[in-house]
């Protein structure tokens, strides 16, 4: 495999935030899920849970409840505005003050004609839908007290709203309450404390589930406004319920962590009426409150405090065991993976990281030394945090990019591009802005510079590159490429050639475009493949390019404008990949090459880092697939016959970004789960056996 | 296990009684437990035994109530039988074969005439696989039927407890490992559920424990990390579901619904019983500190009664999950006895370690527990790798006025804590009073400890392996308020070696401390007498001759010898080879007791010390080593005239298996009288009282005084002052045989006149039948002949008189029995 220096990086300390709310689509098999700091990522179900696309937040902005209605994404926070997303440009459309207060919920009804958002000030307000906008149509019958949850009766007829110490199921065409369902407080102490009703669902047989503030689920018949069964759960928050399509089984989310299952079951085998709903199964899969949950066909959705998605497979929905039916958790919104920028300028090596608000350049550490592998080299140099730069505006970092040579320093919200020009001399440091920027320039959703960093190329609306040419002085737009497919889906990956030729763009489309940049304009369309790619590379010195897909599958061309595979490609696509490979259930983030050795390319997942040969022979099925450790016991002799094209390291865990240095030095970034849980707030008290 | 004809071993008391779930009847009243090889009845009021089925041949392994009749219960065996039983009369009432060693039995209401029972798989008889099979019951007259049809429900199941009949018997639901399986009666078709083994977050999944609802399709499983699973839906593959309680933090050792449904009661190594609310699962009842672990749990047809097995064989009887009614407790048997067996010289009870920090008392004759003497006085606390005080040696001098105990605990990285403490009985309480704790009496481990059993003085012996033996003395300190204590009176050594056992000869005046090879022999004027040792082989028993025998001590050393050394020459008088494991000496009789381990089973020898030939020998006793034996006084003594029986007259010996089991050795003739008292007991109660029975009765209590008239205490011919001398003279300062002939042959002379002495008291109770006193006179003459001669050599062709006196008093005994059954009509 290689020894190599590795510079293991641990200063990046990115903090995810919280999961707020999440709204599954069964139709487009999108999730859809907020955080606390506004922003809004879309997950494809259908595609190894791929994250497609990322609507950055924004300091005002707080999304309390997420809904979809048909394809549109609709949002409601407690600053009383709704927003509609725009998921092609990755920005909100518009948003709308509903002067209701702060809102607490958004649904819509089934047929997606009528939006219904719960308001501080008691009030439930019905708006249509229409094609382009939403209207405010009219209020139910006011409140006493805030209205925290909704739920729509499928045949759009009643509405349950949760509010404090009570239910209101209202008649809509109406508008007045029909039934007042009283929920109990607490026990002891919290006697006096209001029980919230956090979630309601109401099923089709006018039963309605509650999940309230004081750890019960209780099931109620929504004709006689009658308790049918309480189920103490917790002894703090029932937070959320997710109801499953065909009504058989509900979950609830509490703030201990768990998940537990209920489901709607005969009291005695082969009979199918007096069904009861039975508290069935407990996930425990979180620490902190689980504040989002979706049921959805084959898998229970969860989020919360803890800031990671996990996909918790229902198991009898599987026939047999795969990738699918194994439990996947999702740490990290990809585009800050993705978002981690190395130039190797000379010997300066500087990594850029991105956050939210900021952008860090820090400048790796140094050392003479060698030693064993495994030994820890005293370093020269400490790594040292160059510049810190804050945005401007309240609009969160969308992208953002740092020049090979180290010299230009970008970075893109929804509303604006900036650019920067660095020098860098004698440990000084100094930052200037480009000033006059073109006018085309006003966003980006990804942005890249060539290998000479004399051209900036800034991915637009509806698939679309700009080019951008560099000087000392100013910055000129030169081009607008665009493609051919007329694909309206935002650019999430793109990379160029180290001669400078070629420019390749991937689109939430699975498309990736290759431009020709002398010529500026597109020369092809790469083999469109299933799955959306996850990371692709160019080899700088034999354009060899690689691309990654979400499937785990590896795909590589001899150059970028050659449309077809190559013969290692091929013989891998033949062969299949090994399943240990396939069942990875985290995405390829970074691919990049060893210049020395024009077969090695390395890539990265989060719990992994992968060398492959392409001159060795491919694993088969039966091969031991993590052979690292066989082949140190090994002699000399009989090592070569173990050999397999894929040489895997798992010492460095938690992995963001694995890059090789022309140096043959190894940058590795780590961004250890352990040091996210440290950070975030303690979680409820529960009491733990033996303490 | 049979050997020589009629001598039998025998499991006789301190069997398990945890061994199998209770089953209660439906009245609640009684308690039928599993024990040994018989099927016990205890009244669920007054804890007392109130039958006790015997028939089976080997172990039974499960009792279940008959649905079809509310006053029997079947029984399984290990013996290949299922056995029914009248429990309220102890009959058996039909004996079924079914040919195959039976390890549980089943039954459900709703399968007529069938029984569930498991047995191994007929295949491969030694395989360690077994199979639940249904078996028809054949409908016939005839007290023995063989039931030879037999149909396989279940395969590989687990051989014990692991199974559950579901609502109305549709279903039946087995566990085993990680597989939870339902068969269905009326698809024939069984469903199998996994769990995974996975050790992920400390879960293990091993199913322990199943039970269904009675009334709705739910079973409850329990897992080795203490989860309860209900398991519902459970006729679909894939659609099933379960929900999960946890509160146990140890393995679920027993679960059980309650007859209606409501609750489900589980029980574990916490020995709490929690009893969950079915659809109510968060709302839970504790009854806690029950004592030992809870391995089964049996509820009362109507639901009142719970009854708990624990592990430290004990049945615990509830009202209703609140109250404690009733404790049945079993011997005793932990991991292994650490303290010696003895014999509490009150009341002949059985002593041993029982509870963490107790030594129990336990009587034999009635096989039950006395009572728990709490030695340690400290709370035993529950934790898994914690060490505490446990009792090792306990030691009862002659009179059993003083009981000396030592406790130890030992604690990795820290020194061994050592407690020698000794109790004086208190007449007023009837119980052991703590009279002196001596800390660390030694500096290391103490390996034995005896009473100097010499009437003059009180002392104790302690040996450890420090390389020192203490004796400490009852010093009276009559001039202080607290009375006598204990102290120290002398410590010896013996040239560094670490000693390793200990015994003072009968009359207290030598003894004997094995110092690795050397034995020493020290006088109680702690002079070194001499020296004896016969390498190679470190000494591990030593035990003096008794009564004839006193002149020889006998020694076992680790190198498979035998040795008897003679104390008046002090040289070696034989020696033999075999590996003695465990040496006993009885303390009636100048026999002993030798049990040697040979290619994994231990063998037994009965011989004399006076010479190397076996009275009795039986071999391969029991697999694997015997671990403690000891011989227990009998109640009443044995007439046994068959020469190799002779030696279990006077006492019985019961040793520990290494599976801690508690057998004995029992002869044709204890069995037959134990089998007629039974028989009798079962008319006694069949009688109703009327004047007629009380008539009968007050007449059948005269006879029986007569069949028994060994029941008064046997007294050894002391009352002669010339036997006395002969006898606790030391046997190393006695004159030589030929004057001792003389003297004896003297004693005997004046012999009649001790008898007369004697007849008094018995007089007073015979007074009513005075023309049979002569007769009981005679006997007694030929009695104390018995023992005289016994005493002093062996008295083989002494059976052959006795047995013609017997017969006599069998015939005038019949004579007498016509004439006062006349005379006592004749009054009415």
């Amino acid at each position: 495999m290689g020894e190599f220096k590795v510079h293991r990086v641990r200063f990046f300390d990115y903090m995810p935030t919280a999961i707020r709310a999440m709204a599954f689509n069964a139709h487009t098999e999108r999730l859809a899920l907020a955080r606390m700091d506004g922003s809004v990522e879309i997950f494809n179900f259908t595609d190894h849970y791929f994250q497609e696309k990322v609507i950055p937040g924004k300091d005002s902005r707080s999304i309390e409840s997420l809904c979809w209605v048909g394809g549109r994404l609709f949002s409601a926070g407690l600053n009383g505005e709704i927003a509609e997303y725009d998921l092609e440009n990755l920005r909100p459309k518009y948003s709308l003050e509903a002067y209701g207060g702060p809102i607490w919920t958004i649904i819509s009804n089934t047929q997606g004609t009528q939006l219904a958002i719960g308001c501080e000030d008691g009030t439930v307000k019905l708006f249509e839908v229409l094609e382009e906008h939403i209207q405010f149509e009219r209020n139910l019958d006011r409140q006493k007290g805030r209205i925290i949850s909704l739920s729509w009766h499928p045949s759009g007829t009643h509405i349950a709203a949760g509010m404090m110490d009570m239910i209101r199921v209202f008649d809509v065409p109406t508008g007045h309450a029909v039934q007042r369902l009283l929920v109990d407080r607490g026990f002891g102490g919290s006697k006096s404390r209001e029980t919230v009703v956090w979630s309601v669902a109401f099923l089709s047989d006018h039963t309605v589930v509650s999940g309230d503030s004081a750890g019960k689920v209780q099931v109620w018949d929504g004709h006689t406004g009658t308790l049918v069964k309480t189920h103490l759960v917790t002894k703090w928050d029932v937070l959320a319920l997710s109801v499953s399509k065909d009504e058989s089984s509900v979950v609830a989310g509490t703030s201990e962590g768990t998940v537990i299952q209920f489901q709607f079951i005969a009291p005695t085998l082969h009979q199918q009426q007096d069904k009861e709903w039975v508290r069935t199964r407990t996930f425990k899969n979180h620490t902190h409150d689980v504040r989002a949950l979706a049921e959805i066909e084959t898998a229970i959705v969860s989020g919360g405090m803890d800031t990671h998605l996990v996909v918790r497979p229902l198991l009898e929905k599987f026939d047999e065991k795969s990738h699918a039916s194994g439990l996947r958790k999702i740490h990290f919104p990809h585009v800050i993976a993705n978002n981690i920028n190395l130039s190797c300028a000379k010997k300066a090596g500087l990594l850029l990281f991105q956050f939210p608000g900021q952008l860090e350049l820090w400048r790796l550490g140094d050392s003479d030394e060698h030693g064993k592998p495994g030994d820890r080299l005293p370093l020269k140099r400490k790594p040292e945090k160059l510049l810190l730069l804050k945005r401007k505006g309240e609009d969160h970092i969308c992208c953002s990019a740092l020049s090979s040579c180290g010299g230009w320093l970008a970075y893109s919200t929804v509303s604006s591009v900036r650019i920067y020009r660095l020098q860098t001399d004698n440990n000084n440091i100094s930052i200037t802005k480009v000033s006059k920027l073109p006018k085309a320039l006003h966003s980006a959703h990804q942005l890249c510079f060539s290998s000479d960093s004399s051209k900036m190329f800034a991915a637009s609306s509806q698939s679309s590159v700009l080019v951008i040419a560099l000087t000392q002085s100013e910055c000129k737009y030169v081009h607008t490429l665009k493609p051919k497919s007329g694909s309206r889906q935002p650019i999430h990956l793109m990379t160029t050639s180290g001669d400078g030729k070629w420019l390749a763009a991937a689109n939430s489309d699975c498309e990736i475009h290759v431009y020709n940049l002398q010529k500026l304009k597109l020369h092809c369309i790469v083999p469109v493949y299933g799955s959306c790619p996850s990371a692709m590379g160019i080899h700088p010195t034999t354009n060899n390019m690689t691309v990654v897909h979400a499937d785990q599958q590896v795909n590589t061309m001899p150059s970028p404008h050659i449309k077809q595979y190559t013969d290692w490609s091929r013989k891998l696509q033949k062969q299949g990949l090994h399943n240990v490979w396939l069942d990875r259930d985290t995405p390829v983030t970074h691919v990049t090459f060893n210049s020395k050795n024009p077969n090695q390319v390395v890539l990265h997942d989060m719990h992994m880092f992968c060398i492959i040969d392409q001159s060795l022979p491919l694993p088969d099925q039966k091969t031991q697939f993590y052979n690292q450790m066989t082949l140190r016991s090994l002699s000399e002799q009989e090592r070569p016959s173990h050999l397999h094209a894929f040489k895997i390291c798992k010492t460095f865990q938690d992995l963001l970004c694995v890059s090789l240095l022309d140096d043959q030095s190894l940058v590795v970034v780590e961004r250890p789960l352990l040091a996210i849980t440290s950070q975030l707030p303690a979680p409820v008290r529960q009491k733990k056996f033996a303490t | 296990m049979v050997a020589h004809g009629e001598i039998h071993v025998v499991h006789r008391g301190g069997n398990k009684i945890n061994f199998r779930e209770t089953v209660i009847t439906n009245d609640s009243r009684f308690l039928l437990c599993a024990s040994g090889e018989s099927v016990k009845v205890y009244s669920s009021s007054s804890e007392e035994c109130v039958h006790d089925l015997q028939g089976h041949t080997d172990l039974v392994s499960g009792i279940v109530r008959n649905p079809s009749n509310h006053l029997q219960v079947y029984s399984c065996s290990a013996d290949g039988t299922v056995r029914l039983w009248d429990f309220t009369d102890g009959i058996l009432i039909k004996t079924f074969i079914i040919g195959y060693p039976i390890y549980s039995i089943y039954i459900s209401e709703n399968h007529g005439g069938v029984v569930f029972v498991v047995v191994p798989m007929a295949n491969d008889k030694s395989s360690e696989l077994f199979q639940l099979v249904a078996v028809h019951l054949p409908l016939s007259g005839d007290q023995e039927v063989e039931a030879r049809e037999l149909s396989a429900v279940l395969c590989d199941v687990s051989p014990s407890g692991a199974a559950s009949f579901g609502r109305k018997g549709e279903y039946i639901a087995a566990v085993k490992g990680l597989q939870l399986e339902v068969f269905f009666f009326k698809k024939q078709k069984s469903h199998r559920f996994f769990l995974k083994s996975g050790n992920k977050k400390g879960a293990k999944n091993a199913f322990t424990c199943v039970s269904c609802h009675p009334k709705e399709d739910c079973i409850a499983t329990g897992h080795e990390d203490g989860k309860i699973r209900l398991w519902r839906n459970f006729n679909q593959k894939k659609e099933y579901t379960y929900s999960t309680l946890h509160w146990h933090h140890g393995a679920v050792n027993t679960l059980q619904f309650t007859p209606e449904g409501t609750n489900l009661l589980s029980g574990g190594i916490e020995s709490v019983l929690v009893q969950w609310h079915y659809t109510q699962e968060n709302q839970k009842d504790f009854l806690p500190r029950l004592g030992g672990a809870i391995t089964h749990i049996a509820v009362s047809p109507d639901g009142s009664l719970f009854c708990t097995s624990h592990s430290d064989n004990k049945i615990t009887i509830i009202q209703s999950c609140v109250k404690v009614s009733a404790i049945i407790q079993g011997l005793v048997k932990g991991e292994g006895v650490r303290t010696d067996l003895t014999i509490d010289p009150r009341s002949k009870a059985l002593v041993l370690n029982g509870k963490p920090g107790h030594l129990q008392f336990y009587s034999l004759h009635r096989d039950k527990l006395l009572y728990n003497l709490d030695i340690v006085q400290q709370e035993y606390i529950h934790e898994e790798g914690l060490d505490q005080f446990e009792v090792v040696k306990a030691a009862f001098d002659t009179r059993g006025n003083w009981l000396a105990t030592v406790e130890e605990r030992t604690q990795k990285g820290s020194e061994l804590e050592i407690n020698l403490k000794l109790w004086a009985y208190d007449e007023q309480t009837q119980s052991f009073m703590l009279n002196t704790t001596v800390t660390a009496p030694h500096e290391d481990q103490i390996t034995a400890m005896c009473f100097s059993p010499s009437p003059e003085t009180t002392m104790l012996v302690t040996i450890s392996f420090d390389g020192h033996f203490k004796a400490w003395l009852l010093a009276d300190h009559s001039d202080t308020k607290e009375g006598a204590c204990w102290s120290c009176d002398f410590v010896g050594g013996y040239h560094h070696l670490k000693p390793g056992c200990c015994c003072f000869s009968a009359d207290g005046s030598l003894l004997a401390v094995g110092f690795q090879e050397v034995v020493t022999v020290w006088s109680p004027s702690w002079e070194l007498l001499t020296t004896l040792s016969q390498p190679p082989g470190a000494i591990r028993d030593l035990c003096f001759g008794r009564l004839s025998c006193s002149k020889y001590l006998l020694g076992t050393s680790t190198k498979n010898q035998l040795c008897c050394w003679n104390l008046l020459t002090c040289s070696l008088e034989w020696s033999t080879p075999v590996d003695v494991s465990l040496l006993q000496a009885d303390p009636l009789s100048e026999n002993m007791a030798a049990f040697c381990s040979q290619s994994g089973c231990s063998d037994l020898f009965v011989f004399k010390p006076g010479e190397p030939r076996p009275l009795y020998s039986q071999k391969a006793l029991c697999t694997g080593k015997v671990q403690r034996a000891v011989f227990a006084p009998r109640d009443q003594m044995l007439e046994s005239c068959e020469e190799h029986a002779q030696w279990l007259n006077r006492s019985q010996l019961y040793f520990f298996t290494q599976h801690m089991d508690l057998m004995t050795f029992s002869t044709k003739t204890e069995e037959d009288r134990l089998l007629a008292s039974s028989k009798r007991l079962m008319v006694d109660d069949s009688v109703a009282v009327t004047p007629f029975y009380l008539l009968l009765g007050k007449h059948r209590q005269q006879q029986e005084a007569l069949t028994n008239p060994m029941a008064e205490r046997i007294q050894l011919p002391q009352g002669s002052i010339a036997i006395k001398e002969l006898l606790y003279t030391p046997a190393h300062v006695l004159p030589s045989a030929s004057f001792l002939c003389s003297m004896f042959v003297r004693s005997l002379l004046i012999s009649s006149s001790s008898a007369s002495e004697e007849k008094e008291p018995v007089e007073e109770e015979m007074e009513s039948e005075e023309e049979d006193s002569e007769g009981e006179a005679e006997l007694r003459d030929a009695r104390q002949d018995l023992g005289g001669s016994a005493a002093w050599g062996p008295g083989e062709e002494l059976g052959a008189p006795a047995l013609t006196k017997a017969q006599e008093r069998e015939l005038r005994r019949v004579k007498h029995f016509d004439h006062s059954w006349l005379s006592s009509v004749l009054e009415c």
